[in-house]
């Protein structure tokens, strides 16, 4: 169905949503409204559950229980063409890129057309000249066209994730899911992929979703902030409401300490 | 006293004890188990003994009669070079039959194989009985020697290369195909979560988050095994399944010790020269597929 028949964008509801993983509950009966458009940025310590939220949205992983909904459509009883076609819709961009190194730059961005095209002709690589164009012009956009032919993992980090942000786009989504898209990345390359977010945000109109665990990222970047601790939401505000004295409240730490335990974990 | 060099010393010494133990008993139980083979194999070391001068005397017979002052000269002419190797033409054209047999085995094979592996893969396989059906199913090909299935095969098809090719082929699928699943089993799967996640299928993920990874691996084990193959290939002609196998079992049964002495140079030259062949190929294509 294309998007401009449909009257206003849907958003994502989440209800009730909870996962568990024998004894340890990752995500604890969760409920959310995101509305589209919207620059969520989802914080919480490592362990919080947020990696399983995102993955669960594009459900890479099964919910044990609860409904996740997108306008009509139920996404938790999706299978099928129907779940790849969801997955289409919410694209996935990971801490580790998750490209395919040994591919060129310019096919791992075409991987983001695979579900536009019939399996046969994309066994054969067959993708069109139109497709690779729209390729080119995403890589272009964000400064990687000199990079299309080299092999994907030669790049450095930054440059693979904008990568992975080109992937996503030509999917044509309408959601974002970002798991912390620059814990493994410097500060230049950091800030070069967050604002790479920002403007398929802003110019693309995608809703994003983005787990970060630093906190004056989210702060700077999103229009609305979510902490998550034991699978719970323990706060839902903007920027302005998240002081460092909110931040206290909630984690019983200090800023610094919040942000010490995920960089030990990352590495 | 320095505390800490006492302690470590002291726990480092239990440890090496415990190691020197473990080596020992681990070292009893191979013996054990060598002494119970070989009394079930029944591989005496006697028998052994007893029969290693006829070893020599078998191969003293097939070494060639050549004499210095004759060993260019012609065909007719013993103790010469062509006298010796008075066949060389036949026996060439059935090597380069039996190399072909491996190839054309090789290749039907590595292709089925191919075909098989990313399901008897566990991380790949859709559920665990696709995973199991697929293994058990690469298994029931590989435990069948492929002399066994020359034999079947002969029967069926009747005396010929075709027997010899199907059967090698038979048998390389369930060896390759095995190898091809380790490998895709030790593929980065992030890759493979970076296609899935972007709405990829099942086919469209193998194409293109596991096949760049694998495709050096997989070429690498297919030219070994056709190597392997060429042997095989020789042996399998012995039950009349074409190649120089099958010259190589008539001279053999008939005795005729200096042929066979001629026949198994030339089976070792060209062996050699494949397997230089294939490994320069080997790290060409390798470096094609890696660029
Ligand atoms: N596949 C899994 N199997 C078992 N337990 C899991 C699995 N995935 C996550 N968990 C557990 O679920 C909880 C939440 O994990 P999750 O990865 O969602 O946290 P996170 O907030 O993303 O943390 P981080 O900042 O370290 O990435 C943790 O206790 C984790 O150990
Ligand atoms: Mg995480």
């Amino acid at each position: 169905m294309p998007d401009h028949a449909k009257p206003t964008m849907p958003g994502l509801e989440l209800r009730a949503l909870t996962c568990r993983f024998g004894a340890t509950v990752a995500v604890d009966a969760l409920d959310l409204d995101i509305p589209a458009g919207q620059m969520l940025g989802v914080i919480g310590r490592s362990g919080a559950g947020k990696s399983t939220l995102l993955r669960m949205i594009n459900r890479l992983q099964q919910p044990t229980a609860g409904l996740i909904r997108f306008g009509d459509t139920e996404v938790t009883a999706l299978r099928g063409k129907a779940l790849r076609d969801w997955r289409t819709e919410c694209a996935m961009i990971f801490q580790q890129f998750h490209l395919v190194p040994r591919l060129d730059v310019l096919t791992n961005a075409l991987i983001g057309r695979l579900n536009h095209r019939g399996t046969l002709s994309s066994l054969f690589g067959l993708f069109t000249e139109a497709e690779r164009a729209m390729a080119i012009r995403a890589l272009d956009r964000f400064g990687l066209a000199e990079t299309a032919l080299q092999r994907a993992g030669t790049l450095s980090g930054g440059q693979q994730q904008r990568v992975a942000i080109c992937r996503a786009l030509l999917q044509e989504p309408r959601i974002l899911l970002a798991d912390e898209p620059i814990a493994s990345l410097d500060p230049h390359n950091a800030r070069l992929v967050m604002d790479a977010l920002r403007r398929v945000n802003r110019e693309d109109g995608l809703t994003v979703l983005c787990n970060l665990h630093h906190l004056d990222t989210a702060r700077a970047y999103c229009d609305r902030i979510v902490a998550l601790a034991a699978g719970r939401i323990v706060f839902d505000g903007s920027a302005r409401d998240l002081t460092a004295q909110r931040v206290f409240e909630i984690y019983g730490v200090t800023e610094d300490e919040f942000h010490e335990q995920p960089t030990l974990v990352a590495a | 006293m320095d505390v800490p060099v006492t302690m470590v010393e002291a726990s480092f010494r239990r440890q090496r004890h415990s190691r020197r133990i473990a080596m020992l008993s681990g070292g009893a139980v191979l013996l054990l188990c060598m002494v119970v083979a070989g009394r079930v194999s029944e591989a005496y070391p006697l028998a052994l003994l007893a029969g290693m001068p006829r070893i020599g005397d078998y191969f003293e017979k097939l070494v060639p009669h050549l004499g210095w002052s004759t060993l260019f000269a012609g065909t007719h002419t013993d103790g010469s070079l062509a006298y010796w190797m008075y066949r060389a033409d036949s026996w060439l054209w059935l090597l380069f039959e039996t190399s072909q047999m491996a190839a054309l085995a090789t290749l039907a094979g590595a292709a089925l194989a191919f075909l098989l592996c990313f399901p008897a893969a566990a991380n790949l396989a859709p559920n665990r009985k696709i995973h199991f059906a697929f293994r058990r199913g690469l298994e029931l090909f590989r435990t069948v020697p492929d002399i066994v299935y020359a034999l079947i095969l002969v029967w069926t098809f009747g005396i010929g290369p075709l027997a010899g090719i199907l059967a090698i082929a038979l048998h390389t699928v369930g060896a390759l195909g095995k190898l091809f699943a380790e490998v895709v089993e030790n593929a980065d799967m992030r890759p493979w979560e970076g296609v899935i996640a972007s709405g990829g299928n099942w086919f469209q993920a193998v194409r293109f988050s596991i096949l760049p990874q694998v495709l050096p691996n997989f070429l690498s084990y297919a030219l070994i095994r056709f190597e392997i193959n060429v042997r095989g290939a020789t042996v399998i002609g012995f039950v009349g399944a074409g190649g120089i196998g099958q010259e190589l079992y008539t001279v053999i049964s008939f005795n005729y010790y200096q042929e066979i002495g001629a026949i198994l140079v030339l089976i070792v030259l060209a062996v050699s020269v494949i397997d230089v062949a294939s490994e320069a190929l080997r790290t060409r294509a390798i470096g094609a597929v890696l660029r």
